[in-house]
């Protein structure tokens, strides 16, 4: 420490106490310029961390912009090629040039909404159960853990294990129901793709149902409601925006699911006759060709159905988190 | 000699291990007004919410003890009965936002399940809003979502719902604590309509009003009834010097 600055202070009489008082205050001015110089310096790492998160979001914007324009500059030749009716046309046929992208359009939405409606008892049940139930506690943690687990595992394990247990068995109820008994196709998948959106769905049923006033479910409760009543007539209506748009949600993972899908669907493009036909959806399709997509205009409407799917699920995306904007809001 | 309608033997409540009701036994009689006061954490609100059974709905809420509506233990019944049998209207009023003011007040019925003709849900929601005194003041807009309405009618109409039930006793948890002065008067008028056909138990933190509305009051202090008296004797000479403290205001 320099200390020629009390160097007088010292010589003075009361020199002890001076010291000692002059000691201090010195060691607050340098603790001052210092703690100046610091707050400099924190300043300019606060602009510079700051400049870098906006570059950062910014190019995780840019990167979904460039998707969707990569998507469409690689399909206009499709678009150029079929016009609007790649939409309802309803051959596949890259060998004469022929595409339409009705037969996959129509799988994809048959194994989503299949998927919805046999997932939505099970996620809702879950989430019900977690939510109002056993919030906390051994059992309710372990259930909410092995749901999550749900989503953890990779879809290609999904593929497997559809392959080696659910083939067999949809094929065997199949014959018992008499339909050509493949095994592999559209009901497959969807039984495939139900378990795997389970969790979606059932972690905001959860936290809907928390988030429900508990002053209203004790009013109900003090009118006599049981719990199914009061789970029935306080916490559903005032969660169903939010439930509907975990719905939503859910039905865009099931759109997009490509892996396990391909694995278990069969692999026809040919329009399927019924639930238990094999099939193709949009993304299987893709995975399944697009290796094999030898000359510009098939690769071209391979990515136009890129497209076309990029566009849905970002549509029931955002409707989806709009909706459950609102729902927190009020 | 009036007749008792809620009678507490030992009654005991806990959360988890901490014991908030300790040994309560109080008698209260039919068609009075009783209040119930005490300091913060008390044990006052906890031992209303035992009274129908509200108490056990919260996960590690235990009680031990009896407690008899018209001699028959609480605890035999089932819970719906004894919530149908003894009503309770909450600290925040808290109609059902989704419901119309119509359908706030045969609420009940409808939670339940039980499907009436439409005269007599006419009847039951004229008659229950003319008890708390709301009918004139809603009856053009009974259509209309019950969160309309301010805070003081809100209670009303909660107090309405409660009502339209038929229930013997009336369970009110600091029913005027989230209101205005002015609605805080119209609700303590009521109490003095609504006890010619019911019992009414109000916890309270304020010590006028426990003086104003009520018949008897019983005071709590650290989970234990302390004293439970006519409010007159109560107010004027005490008998526990715990509860002469906290009428003279040495703590609160």
């Amino acid at each position: 420490m320099d200390t020629s600055l009390n160097n007088d202070l010292i010589t003075r009489p009361d020199s002890m106490l001076g010291r000692v008082i002059s000691s201090a205050k010195l060691r607050d001015a340098v603790k001052g310029i210092k703690r100046i110089k610091r707050s400099h310096r924190q300043i300019r790492t606060e602009n510079v961390f700051k400049k870098t998160l906006v570059i950062v979001a910014l190019s995780t914007v840019v990167l979904v912009l460039g998707i969707m324009v990569t998507l469409a500059w690689q399909s206009t030749l499709s678009i150029k090629a079929s016009g609007l009716s790649y939409l309802w046309g309803k051959v596949w046929d890259p060998v004469q040039d022929i595409f339409g992208a009705y037969p996959f359009i129509l799988g994809t939405l048959l194994t989503s909404f299949t998927a919805l409606i046999i997932s939505i008892p099970f996620s809702f049940a879950v989430g019900i159960f977690l939510g109002e139930y056993f919030p906390n506690g051994l059992a309710s943690n372990f259930l909410k853990n092995t749901v999550e687990l749900i989503a953890a595992v990779p879809s290609v394990i999904y593929g497997f294990w559809g392959l080696a247990v659910l083939v067999p068995i949809v094929r065997s109820f199949e014959t018992s129901i008499g339909v050509a008994p493949v095994g592999l196709g559209i009901f497959t998948s969807s039984l495939i793709l139900a378990i795997m959106i389970i969790p979606y769905a059932a972690s905001l049923t959860r936290s809907m149902i928390q988030m429900v006033p508990s002053n209203l479910k004790e009013a109900a409760y003090s009118l006599g409601a049981t719990r199914w009543e009061v789970i029935r007539s306080v916490i559903l209506p005032y969660t169903k925006s939010g439930l509907f748009a975990g719905i939503l949600l859910s039905l865009g993972r099931a759109l997009g699911e490509t892996m396990a899908v391909t694995m278990v669907i069969g692999n026809t493009s040919l329009i399927p006759k019924n639930i238990f036909s094999p099939g193709n959806t949009m993304a299987s399709i893709i995975a399944n060709e697009f290796t094999e997509a030898d000359h510009p205009v098939y690769l071209s409407a391979l990515i136009e159905l890129g497209l076309v799917l990029f566009l849905v699920t970002v549509v029931i995306n955002m409707l989806g988190r709009r909706i459950i904007k609102q729902f927190t809001q009020e | 000699m009036e007749s008792t309608i809620v009678k507490s033997v030992d009654y005991n409540a806990y959360f988890g291990d901490n014991h908030v009701v300790k040994n309560v036994n109080i008698e209260i009689p039919r068609n009075n007004v009783i209040a119930v006061m005490g300091p913060s954490g008390c044990g006052k609100t906890t031992f209303l919410r035992g009274i129908n059974r509200m108490h056990e709905l919260i996960p590690g809420a235990t009680s031990k003890g009896k407690i008899q509506l018209n001699n028959d233990d609480v605890f035999d019944m089932h819970p719906i009965f004894v919530r149908l049998k003894i009503g309770m209207v909450f600290q925040r009023p808290n109609p059902f936002p989704n419901l119309s003011i119509y359908d706030n007040v045969i609420a009940g019925y409808k939670l339940n399940g039980i499907k009436l003709p439409k005269a007599e849900k006419d009847k039951i929601v004229e008659h229950s809003l003319t008890r708390v005194a709301l009918w004139n003041e809603v009856k053009d807009s009974l259509t209309k979502k019950g969160s309309f309405l301010s805070g003081g009618q809100q209670q009303r109409l909660c107090i309405a719902r409660a009502v339209a039930m038929e229930p013997e006793v009336l369970l009110f948890d600091e029913p005027t604590s989230a209101l205005d002065p002015i609605s805080t008067s119209t609700v303590e008028e009521l109490f003095h309509e609504l006890k010619k056909n019911y019992t009414l138990i109000i916890v309270t933190h304020n010590m006028q009003q426990a003086a104003r509305v009520s018949d008897k009051t019983a005071f709590f202090y650290m989970g234990e009834l302390v004293e439970y008296d006519n409010t007159k004797q109560m107010f004027t000479n005490p008998t526990d010097i715990r509860t002469q403290n906290y009428i003279t205001g040495r703590f609160s």
